[in-house]
């Protein structure tokens, strides 16, 4: 009993900076219908900047005041962001901004690299909350029930705000319809910017409160993202009493999970995210998101067409000279273009299920990571051949992604993307946690191609082949009666029914097809490189397949493959740099707000401004 | 006081309004009618730039309205009834009235939570239920009450009267009324001409976006044959 109540107390300590982080998040979310990616990012700066905060300010007033400063210093950050970064893009598709939080991402990793080293920081201990105090005979520490005490107050406040301030009750009336709100005379750019800024200073506040719990490192833009997405899907987008709640229960779940499965910890979250979803799709405290909102007229869907004659010429031209590589190329620049090949059908996968589909995934590495490792777990526990290895790898991935689409597409819309990311987490955590069959983070080595591929330039040719075949398959399939199938289920599930079209159906197995793409680009990522480590499965490897089919171009059926090989071509030169990170976020946030159409969208409409081609071409 | 001259708008590639044009004297009280899908909506939204022209001039008392922000539009001192109502159904009324709330403005009526409660005795009773309990009659009324919080010098009526009890109508009719008695300038689309007759001055009628008729209603009475084209029975 006793220890039983220790452990939901240090849970519902944990619970407070996880708490702080995603009610941000659904806040930011709430209004201006951006999912923050960055959101992590700035979590991490609020615990840095509170770090050296707290080692100028001296004493328990220091000590707090470097908290409470930290947060207010990511406010503005966050402030300065939205101004920056996101203001120019709210008239792009939507989710296009999302593709704006992964360039911040990217910049804020270097920058705090920069700023602040590559070590990890020790966090600093609370000035008069050493040690501990005993509870029914367990070790407190006192710092925790300083914590236990100041999330509730700050869930009050924010209660506070939301119900009992004008600007609160803009912020609610703007989650429901800020096209309205505007028309009643509310600037609504800063009601956004106000609210960003909020939830950043939420978001900071949390990075610096777990400061003495759990110091500062690089690693935690990433590591508490999945959390608080966890938590956010929960509790339901937007609801803040669900956000405290679903935080608590996380977090308790896992002190528990950490004494009785220690093997199984982040396992547990998704199971229990699962669970909750199968029976309240929209979280315990959610609303189901409705498509089509207010305020949102985009440009209209041209129709896809056959390539022309003359496109065709061009890529066969550019087949022809990729053909001669080998002959002309240097080895480093077979190696390139084989890791281009495979990145641009692992791309093309998922944009057809994002472009195609209209399904938006954020976990589409599972199955490119998923499929590196079906081949890779063959061939070290059961010495299955290569051959055999390609053809089972795919094939696992795809199943995968059946069974992961079954449960995913009773969703829709950032529930359903949400959902997405939590399985691909969940089976990043398998492999990661379950070492003695897929060697934890030590990863599996030796996985070589077959005798007759050895050499880099066959298994370049080979490379070329599937991969280029593979983004023929999809390109055709995309034009066949099940393409056309599925863009009705996009554009109008209803009307898509009533012409009699299965569209549950059809969705799934869309999802399973670019599973079973995604998987056949692992089987060749892994026979390339002879090994596979978990990082091939993580949210930041589905983040540059996203990063890559919004930057080329979503609505343009070649979008995928040239934003695929323009940004894997610009990564591999920046990687020579010792600040890659910098200049590719940069690099991206210069794209969104400079090519809000994707790459190929503006360089098309460019062309058809000065008469280049005709409307229409492809 | 508005001037609309020669605007086209478009819904992507549909082109929806044709260069029409429509004016409104300060004071007066002008019936936008027309069929379904005539455009008058459309028009209402080009009014308040929510819906974007993309040719022809727009001002509002001198000052020239067309590109910019519809807040800004707001703040000049127009107010904007959506047809669909638009309530925020997760608020209660007081805080749907609360996000309507602007600063007195000069030449306008100044209205305060109490004198709307006044007016429309039903919201007083629900002010602190949620706008999704509301019947449609009283949402209408919200809507209503809370662009009247901003103030205006005026409205943008959007078929006060369509999808409401008539006993409802009736009031409508008479708030119009009653409103524009105080001085407020009122652009009105309807369907239902008997709702203009008793509250507008003037009529425009329009077609596939483009004006057909502009005159008293007494002139509308004398050419049946134009209320035959043009409105639907
Ligand atoms: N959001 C939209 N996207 C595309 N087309 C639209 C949109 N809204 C309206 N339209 C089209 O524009 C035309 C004018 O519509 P509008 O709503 O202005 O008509 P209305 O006169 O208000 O009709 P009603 O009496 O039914 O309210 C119609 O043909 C309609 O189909
Ligand atoms: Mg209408």
């Amino acid at each position: 009993m006793e220890f039983f109540v220790a452990q939901i107390l240090t849970g519902l300590a944990n619970a407070s900076s996880l708490f702080l982080v995603a009610c941000g998040l659904s806040l930011i979310f709430g209004v201006t219908r951006i999912v923050n990616f960055a959101h992590g990012s700035l979590y991490m700066i609020g615990a840095y900047v509170g770090y050296s905060l707290i080692q100028v300010l001296p004493g328990v007033v220091g000590f707090w005041g470097a908290i409470l400063l930290a947060g207010i210093v990511v406010g503005i950050i966050g402030v300065l962001i939205e101004m920056l970064v996101l203001r120019p893009v709210y008239k792009a598709p939507e989710l296009f901004q999302l593709v704006a939080t992964f360039g911040v991402i990217l910049v804020i990793q270097d920058l705090a690299l920069i700023i602040w080293g590559p070590e990890d920081l020790l966090g600093p201990r609370s000035p008069g909350l050493r040690g501990v105090v005993r509870i029914m005979g367990e070790p407190i520490p006192k710092y925790d029930l300083a914590l236990l005490v100041i999330t509730p107050f700050v869930a009050l406040s924010l209660w506070y705000l939301m119900t009992k301030t004008r600007l609160g009750v803009l912020v609610r009336a703007a989650t429901q319809d800020r096209e309205m709100v505007g028309a009643l005379g509310v600037n609504q750019a800063w009601l956004f910017t106000g609210v960003f800024g909020l939830g950043a200073a939420l978001a900071g506040l949390g990075g610096a409160l777990q400061l003495p719990k759990g110091g500062a490192d690089l690693l935690m833009d990433f590591n508490i993202l999945t959390p608080v997405f966890v938590v956010v899907v929960i509790g339901g987008m937007g609801s803040l009493p669900g956000a405290y709640l679903a935080a608590i229960i996380i977090s308790v779940l896992n002190v528990f999970g950490v004494t009785y499965v220690p093997q199984s910890t982040l396992v547990l979250m998704f199971i229990v995210m699962i669970v909750v979803l199968m029976v309240r799709p929209y979280g315990l405290f959610g609303r189901e998101e409705v498509a089509g909102e207010h305020g949102q007229v985009g440009e209209p869907e041209r129709p896809i067409k056959p390539a022309s004659n003359k496109a065709r010429m061009i890529v066969g031209a550019g087949l022809f000279l990729l053909a001669l590589l080998p002959i002309f190329g240097s080895s480093f620049s077979l190696v390139l273009a084989t890791d281009v090949l495979i990145f641009c059908l692992f791309a093309a996968s998922l944009h057809f299920l994002l472009g195609t589909g209209g399904l938006v995934s954020f976990g589409h590495a599972a199955y490119y990571g998923g499929g590196a490792y079906v081949a890779a777990l063959l061939v070290t526990h059961a010495n299955t051949p290569m051959e055999l290895a390609f053809l089972l790898a795919p094939l696992g991935a795809g199943l995968a992604a059946l069974a992961i689409g079954w449960v995913c597409l009773r969703l829709t819309g950032v529930y359903f993307a949400m959902l997405t990311l939590a399985f691909a987490q969940l089976i990043w955590s398998l492999v990661f946690q379950w070492g003695d069959v897929t060697g934890g983070d030590d990863g599996l080595l030796n996985i070589w191609p077959a005798e007759w591929l050895k050499s880099t330039s066959t298994y370049f040719y080979f490379t070329l082949i599937l991969a280029v075949s593979g983004i023929i398959l999809l390109r055709h399939i995309a034009h066949s009666p099940f393409g056309y199938a599925l863009r009705a289920a996009r554009d109008s599930k209803r009307q898509a029914e009533a012409m009699g079209i299965d569209t549950a159906r059809v969705q799934l197995f869309a999802f399973g097809f670019a599973g079973l793409m995604g998987g056949l680009a692992g089987a060749l990522f892994v026979f390339a490189k002879g090994s596979v480590f978990p990082n091939e499965l993580e949210i930041a490897r589905s983040f540059d397949a996203l990063i890559v089919v919004f930057l080329g171009g979503v609505k343009t059926l070649a979008g995928g493959v040239v934003g695929a090989g323009f940004f894997k071509g610009i990564e591999e030169t920046l990687l020579r740099f010792e600040y890659w990170r910098l200049l590719m976020g940069l690099l991206i946030i210069f794209v969104v707000i400079a090519a809000p159409n994707g790459v190929v969208g503006s360089l098309r409409k460019g062309l058809e401004r000065s008469g280049l081609i005709k409307a229409g071409d492809q | 006081m508005l001037e609309v001259s020669k605007i086209n708008s478009f819904y992507g590639k549909a082109h929806v309004l044709r260069d029409l044009s429509i004016s409104v004297p300060k004071g007066q009280v002008v019936a936008l009618l027309g069929r379904n899908g005539a455009g008058k909506s459309t028009t209402l939204k080009s009014v308040m730039q929510i819906v974007q022209t993309m040719s022809g001039e727009i001002t509002f008392a001198g000052t020239k309205i067309s590109g910019l922000m519809p807040h800004k539009i707001a703040k000049l001192g127009l107010g904007y009834v959506p047809e669909d109502r638009r309530i925020f159904t997760d608020l209660t009324v007081l805080e749907n009235l609360i996000v309507g709330m602007q600063p007195p403005r000069e030449g306008a009526a100044t209205w305060t939570q109490d004198m709307l409660f006044d007016l429309f005795p039903n919201l007083a009773e629900r002010r602190n239920n949620r706008g999704k309990a509301l019947s449609g009659g009283e949402q209408q009324m919200l809507t209503i009450a809370r662009t009247l919080m901003g103030n205006p010098s005026f409205v943008l009526f959007d078929e006060p009267s369509e999808g409401v009890a008539p006993v409802i109508v009736e009031q409508m009719a008479q708030v119009i009324t009653q409103l524009k008695s105080e001085g407020l300038t009122i652009l009105l689309s309807e369907q239902n001409l008997h709702f203009a007759k008793v509250v507008a001055d003037r009529a425009v009628i329009i077609e596939s976006g483009e004006q057909k008729f502009d005159g008293t209603l007494a002139e509308l009475e004398a050419h049946p044959e134009v209320r035959d084209a043009y409105l639907a029975a």
